[in-house]
């Protein structure tokens, strides 16, 4: 029968997600449309199974990593608020959030945080560090069977090696920052939801 | 008691003669009361007034959300693989990478449009069915129920009162005695030597069938541009939304169908069909085959005598909002290409069948349970293979003319997605993209295009 999607959903749920991400009430629930469409189980949680299902998802070089930062550590569910939390990292920075309350937590889609999620990407192993494999493991997804393994391995010491400033041959977060400083990150990672 | 069995009788004969007289017998001449299109009116103007009642509900209660706009959540922005790795590079420190190297900020291209697809996709959306742009009165549509008034539930209830108790009655009868009808008359028919009387039969015998069939769903149906109608030894191609297709073509003329042999009561419709006019029914061993049923279909329409052939070439039912890749099996028989456009009005019920939610039965309950069918037939140009263009060329060129005729959206994506996995090819080319870009022109020479799908 017809979805009513809206309704399983509770209006406190929704306050707390949108003071969480910065969503509004609509977007929420049009999102919450969404969740529950992919959610093929219907029982109120994604796999990643239910992401793969997904063509546009499937043929894209980094899927299963973007799929992968839906799911905390060593979990295979994913609810609708994580769903959510994962999904405010490409919120687009608005003005007005400049002016939010100082002690409040900086918000999931800032420049920091867009780039921290970017750089989750690359750090498989959450050490705060790209090692020469995990830059390798990246490179080797997004480039498939057409560059040789001595090529790529140029390539990730060469990026390595502009990248790397304290000398450690890997690539900590800060260094990643200073290299994509003058990078427009507010439009490359962020997505036009609309109101 | 004797008297209400007699009763019973008495309203049983009252009810069996208002049908034939008011229902079937038009049918079968091809006529209309015109009881139908009242009744459409009538739904328009209450469906309108609905319409504009919520609209004023919602504005009166503060905090409940407005519905986003039907054309998608999100808006999408930027440039094709080249543009955003160049713009990359471009803000590198240091200056800029010659073009070929590669920068830590690849990622974000793929990474934005794997985000994207999560939030909104063409093609998961095509699998279910169309939103509405205003509640429509049906409880199945309803998506987000809030009580707006009181005077609107009312309706709503009458409503169900009339569409469960008053018309699901009526459709189901009408359903029955045309199925009935048709395999008893194509049997008889079907005695007949061959003849040209045998054909003419058979024709009236079939459009009478799908007319009494086409009323037991309160169909309505537009057919534009007639003279463009398929003619024998042609084939005829139309998009795919539900099985109902087949009784809104056929009821404006007489097809050949095309399907596999299947068991039960479609078994024996399908057997007696076949005694009167040659249709093509296949063993699911066949099916397999795409040369026996290339060759089979071939032979059929060889023979200029026998009627046009009716093809799918999705290959499966999709949600009337867009069309998705025409199979290029269909187009590699020859002969004339007959195109039709088929759009269903959502307003009235929705006609989509979504196979894995609903199996044939419950989809024909919520069929003859809705208000309406209300349908625009588009018979398009015939079209033929040009010199110089092969099957999939000419599917695609097929394709884009019923999805601009009836206002569908034209996606290359396979049908088949809806229950297979997409092909790995496709991952492979967007890695092919990547790997030219980043090694730069001493590299493997790959023409660098703009984003395609297979």
């Amino acid at each position: 029968m017809g979805s009513r999607a809206s309704t399983l959903l509770r209006e406190e749920e929704i306050e707390e997600i949108k003071k969480e991400t910065g969503f509004s009430h609509s977007q929420i629930t049009r999102l919450y449309s969404r969740f529950s469409s992919l959610d093929k189980g219907e029982n109120g949680t994604l796999s990643r199974e239910d992401f793969q299902r997904i063509p546009e998802l499937a043929i894209n070089p980094l899927g299963d990593r973007i799929i992968n930062a839906f799911f905390p550590e060593g979990e295979d569910q994913v609810n609708f608020r994580g769903f959510m939390r994962t999904l405010a990292h490409f919120r687009p920075i608005e003005d007005n959030e400049k002016n939010k309350d100082p002690t409040a937590s900086e918000p999931l889609n800032s420049r920091t945080n867009k780039l921290l999620f970017a750089f989750q990407l690359y750090d498989l192993d959450r050490d705060d560090k790209i090692s020469r494999d995990e830059l390798l493991q990246v490179l080797r997804m997004m480039v498939g069977v057409n560059i040789s393994d001595e090529q790529l391995g140029s390539i990730a010491d060469r990026t390595i090696q502009e990248a790397d400033q304290n000398g450690d041959s890997s690539i900590s977060f800060n260094e990643f920052i200073k290299v994509l400083e003058k990078v427009d990150v507010e439009q490359k990672m962020s997505i036009r939801f609309l109101h | 008691m004797e008297d209400p069995r007699t009763t019973a009788l008495v309203l049983f004969q009252v009810w069996v003669s208002v049908l034939l007289g008011l229902v079937m017998l038009p049918a079968m001449f091809g006529l209309s009361l015109g009881v139908t299109g009242v009744y459409i009116q009538i739904l328009v103007r209450i469906l309108e007034w609905a319409t504009l009642r919520i609209q004023r509900g919602r504005k009166e209660m503060p905090g409940v959300s407005t519905p986003l706009p039907l054309n998608g959540i999100i808006q999408r922005e930027g440039g094709s693989m080249e543009q955003e790795m160049l713009e990359v590079r471009g803000s590198r420190p240091g200056g800029s990478l010659a073009e070929g190297e590669f920068a830590l900020g690849d990622v974000f291209y793929f990474h934005k449009k794997g985000m994207e697809s999560i939030v909104d996709d063409q093609v998961t959306q095509c699998f279910s069915s169309e939103e509405l742009a205003s509640w429509n009165l049906l409880t199945r549509t309803n998506q987000n129920f809030y009580y707006i008034s009181l005077r609107l539930t009312v309706v709503w209830g009458v409503g169900v009162f009339v569409r469960y108790c008053i018309l699901f009655p009526l459709r189901i009868t009408l359903a029955i005695i045309g199925l009935t009808w048709l395999v008893i008359g194509t049997t008889l028919v079907g005695f007949l030597p061959e003849s040209s009387t045998k054909q003419w039969l058979s024709e009236r015998v079939h459009l009478m069938c799908y007319r009494i069939c086409a009323r037991g769903l309160s169909a309505t149906v537009h057919y534009h541009n007639k003279e463009n109608r398929p003619k024998k030894g042609g084939i005829c191609v139309a998009n795919h939304t539900t099985p109902i297709d087949i009784v809104i073509l056929a009821n404006d003329g007489c097809y050949s169908m095309v399907g596999q042999v299947h068991g039960g009561l479609m078994g024996v419709i399908q057997r007696s069909m076949v005694r009167s006019c040659p249709h093509v029914w296949f063993e699911r061993t066949e099916m397999k085959d795409r040369n026996a049923v290339t060759n089979r279909l071939r032979d059929h329409v060889a023979c200029k005598n026998k009627l046009p052939i009716l093809i799918f070439p999705e290959g499966t039912c999709i949600n009337n909002t867009s069309v998705m890749m025409f199979k290029k099996g269909s187009f590699e028989i020859g002969g004339t290409i007959y195109p039709v456009a088929i759009k269903y009005d959502p307003r009235f019920g929705d006609a989509f069948w979504n196979s894995a939610k609903y199996n044939m039965v419950s989809y024909l309950l919520r069929m003859m349970t809705s208000w309406a069918i209300v349908v625009n037939v588009w018979y398009l140009p015939p079209m033929t293979k040009q010199v110089g263009e092969d099957a999939s060329q000419f599917a695609q060129r097929v394709k884009s003319a019923i999805a601009l005729q009836g206002g569908l959206i034209d996606l290359a994506w396979d049908g088949g997605l809806k229950r297979a996995r997409v092909k790995d090819s496709q991952k492979e080319e967007q890695q092919k993209m990547y790997s030219s870009i980043i090694v730069g022109p001493e590299g493997p020479s790959s023409p660098l295009h703009l984003h395609t799908q297979d």
